[in-house]
């Protein structure tokens, strides 16, 4: 068994409360910071803990906390940005439906360390039902003392408020978040300036995935020198999964960083191998907007060595023969999948989130979904492949948010590994309904 | 101060100086093309993407490229900066990218498009665009609404730029237009098709680099190159009263605020000057208006050759009459 932090006592009868999560040591590193450690230590043992963003791009959380501006008499913010909406992630549903007490202690914790008054948790429209679970747990927070004012008879106060979302994906792009939190359209702001200096309503802001937020007690209870000590390299600590799709045991795990892919799938501790037998196929290994790869690749980097769930193994070789954690949604596609419907998918996803403020995405995803829609259905015309591609190199890197990379990256990497598979499409329209020649093309 | 190098030659501007502002102050052929950016306008421009050029060199202090093409239009210099244009195949790939994604959803309607003759997009597709397109599913249609008793707006020919939402935010009262929906079905309106009536709202027909916003009392009045542009004033309670006169013959077809050479308003006029004041008693005028030479407004001849084809058929028809 790996070892669990987050996870630890998720099958003890209703940890969902208060009284039960308290008992099993909750809270402990609320009083400890609060009573025993300055502001300044606990961003310091972030830093050498080595915990990186889990919302996707894995950016270090101690360096973006060291990064707060700190004028004085202006307000700072925490916003914790549980606006999960990449398919294939569920990690932090899980998480706050079962345990929503670990998110508001690391939130308590994690706000006395940069000095912040009040923090919000934006959670997306169809979180409606943990939304509700949290307001519970905040409410029995306050009647605690662990909330309001003079926490724990210290001289710190803080306050925290749920807000839904509407369910729209951009506004888990943190900026495009701050601005659907002061109640204007969810678009993504143009950076400079970075929400450390004007974030929230002006004001420097820190906004942080659910996952990472809920590491933070761990480190303060143990030390950042001990949770480095778990996980591989610049990859420290443990990392939920949500793994999904053709696998004997679907469900969010949560493993060491280091073990195998091939671990992860064929073991029965995890994913439990794959779904009657079959082969491998592909795997996204987080969340759509990963590059797939082959399962010759996920297992295998380029040079041959087996590869390992960590930000840096999984992106060995760079776009051409690796991938990326991203936000740990791993998908795995048996033989019979098609990956140009899983596209298909995809790019009519990235179609309806685009925001529309600048023309790249907002008219390259409408264009991909179209060109793929017609290879779906048998109507594919020569040269779509490339023309595809040519489309995602020019949306790509070109826009304001992380999203136009997010619709380019899937495309790109399908046609890469994938392209006889595209062809097939187009040149075989007649086929494409049977699902038998491309068990052929795979052997 | 900070110097900056953008295609190999070097200036001095203030700090605070964006990429783009640099560039339009060296001037020439290396200024970065702009669809979304409007001088006079805070926070405007990022939006559109064809200002994108490559940062070889952060600055002095940090030497690193940029990672991205940036936004010229909202990306400040930094002192030591070196900056590629026109020299970096990759910035007019990308670019030539932008330009397409621009125009698969126009309608290209320019023989019947007002904007045809002062149209930056057309601008930009010269320039830039590819002779063909590779677009074939059908485009993207919307109704043209009528935004108060003056303008007419043709959502399909939106680029999406966002000028007019800031011109209605920043010089007016208040704002009572944005965008609604989202990705390629979004479009700019008022809420629930009201109408804009506050009195410098036809600024919004000026800063719209397309023809999306047309000027009701001048639509498929005249080509605009075919009309003299002139430089008048008068006196106005409201607004400078500075404006440019477009004139056919003795007559005031339409009025506009005076444009500087990047197509952007110098002063916002009031509705009043633009709309009412059609006559050419109201106005002092000052003399022509300089035009780039290269615009197709300067081929201004059209008229003259008609006038003067007419004198000579009847001179020829007098020859036929004599011969007989």
């Amino acid at each position: 068994m790996g070892k669990k932090i987050l996870l630890e006592h998720i099958n003890v009868p209703g940890i969902n409360t208060l009284e039960v999560y308290r008992q099993n040591g909750g809270y402990a590193s609320v009083e400890k910071a609060l009573k025993t450690m300055a502001p300044e230590v606990i961003v310091e043992e972030v830093k050498k803990s080595g915990l990186r963003g889990r919302g996707g791009a894995g950016f270090p959380t101690g360096m973006k906390w060291s990064f707060l501006a700190k004028p004085e008499g202006v307000e700072r913010y925490l916003v914790v940005n549980a606006d999960e909406s990449e398919p294939g992630t569920f990690k932090d549903r899980y998480l706050m439906e079962k345990i929503p007490h670990i998110l508001l202690e690391g939130m308590i914790t994690s706000s006395f360390a940069l000095g912040a008054k009040t923090s919000c948790i934006y959670i997306r429209g169809e979180y409606f039902y943990v939304a509700r679970i949290l307001e519970t747990a905040i409410e029995e927070a306050y009647a605690a003392g662990l909330l309001g004012k003079n926490i724990l008879g210290t001289n710190f106060s803080h306050d925290i408020f749920v807000q839904v979302g509407a369910g729209a994906y951009i506004c888990g792009e943190e900026t495009a978040l701050l601005e659907s939190l002061e109640g204007k359209r969810g678009n993504p702001r143009i950076k400079p300036p970075f929400p450390a200096v004007a974030g929230l309503y002006g004001c420097p802001t820190v906004v942080n995935n659910v996952e990472t937020i809920a590491s933070v007690p761990y480190i303060v209870m143990n030390g950042g020198d001990d949770y480095a000590k778990i996980g591989i390299g610049r990859s420290t600590g443990t990392k939920l999964i949500s793994a999904s799709g053709h696998i004997n045991k679907p469900g969010v795990y949560e493993i060491e960083m280091g073990i195998t892919v091939e671990d992860f799938i064929y073991s029965e501790e995890y994913c439990g191998g794959i779904l009657n037998g079959r082969k491998l196929k592909a795997v996204v290994a987080g969340g759509s907007s990963v590059p797939i790869l082959p399962a010759d690749l996920i297992l295998k980097t380029e040079k041959g060595e087996p590869r390992l769930m960590s930000y840096e193994s999984l992106s060995d070789g760079g776009f051409a023969t690796g991938t990326m954690l991203g936000s740990g949604g791993f998908m795995v596609y048996d033989e019979t999948t098609s990956i140009v419907k899983n596209l298909y998918t995809f790019a009519r996803f990235y179609h309806h989130e685009s925001c529309g403020q600048c023309s790249p995405c907002r008219e390259g995803t409408g264009w991909m979904e179209k060109i793929l829609h017609r290879i779906v259905e048998g109507h594919g015309k020569h040269g779509d492949t490339d023309l595809l591609f040519d489309i995602q190199r020019k949306i790509e890197g070109n826009t304001i948010c992380p999203l136009g990379d997010a619709a380019a990256w899937p495309v790109a990497s399908a046609i890469r590994h994938f392209r006889a598979e595209f062809e097939e499409y187009i040149n075989h329209p007649e086929r494409i309904k049977n699902v038998k020649h491309l068990q052929e093309l795979v052997s | 101060m900070a110097k900056v190098t953008i295609d190999g030659q070097s200036i001095e501007v203030p700090d605070g100086t964006t990429i783009l502002q640099a560039a339009r102050m060296i001037g020439g052929d290396n200024v970065p093309p702009a669809m979304c950016y409007h001088s006079k306008l805070k926070t405007s421009g990022g939006y559109c993407r064809t200002c994108i050029v490559k940062v070889s060199k952060g600055s002095d202090k940090d030497p690193r490229p940029m990672p991205k093409l940036v936004p010229s239009c909202r990306t400040t210099v930094m002192d030591g900066m070196e900056v590629q244009n026109n020299t970096s195949p990759e910035v007019l790939e990308a670019r030539r990218g932008v330009v397409e994604f621009l125009l698969i959803n126009h309608p290209l309607d320019c023989p019947i498009c007002d904007q045809a003759g002062e149209c930056h997009l057309q601008d930009l597709g010269y320039e830039n665009g590819a002779a063909k397109t590779r677009y074939d599913f059908p485009r993207r249609k919307f109704n043209m609404i009528d935004i108060g008793p003056y303008i007419k707006m043709h959502m399909t020919r939106c680029i999406m730029c966002f000028r007019c939402v800031k011109v209605a935010d920043q010089i007016t009262d208040n704002r009572v237009h944005g965008m609604i929906n989202r990705g390629d079905a979004s479009e700019i309106s008022t809420y629930i098709e009201k109408a804009i009536t506050n009195d410098f709202s036809g600024n919004m027909i000026d800063v719209c680099p397309v023809g999306a916003l047309t000027d009701k009392t001048f639509r498929f009045k005249s080509r605009v190159w075919f009309t003299k542009p002139m430089d008048a004033h008068r006196d106005c309670k409201k607004c400078s009263g500075k404006v440019a006169l477009w004139e056919k013959g003795n007559e005031v077809l339409r009025v506009t605020s005076r444009k500087d050479k990047w197509g952007e308003s110098e002063e916002w006029i009031c509705n009043e000057c633009r709309f009412e004041k059609k006559n050419i008693k109201d106005w002092v005028i000052e003399g022509p208006r300089h035009i780039d030479r290269h615009s197709v407004i300067s081929l201004n001849h059209y008229e003259n050759v008609v006038a003067k084809l007419k004198i000579d058929i009847a001179k020829q028809q007098k020859q036929l009459v004599d011969k007989k």
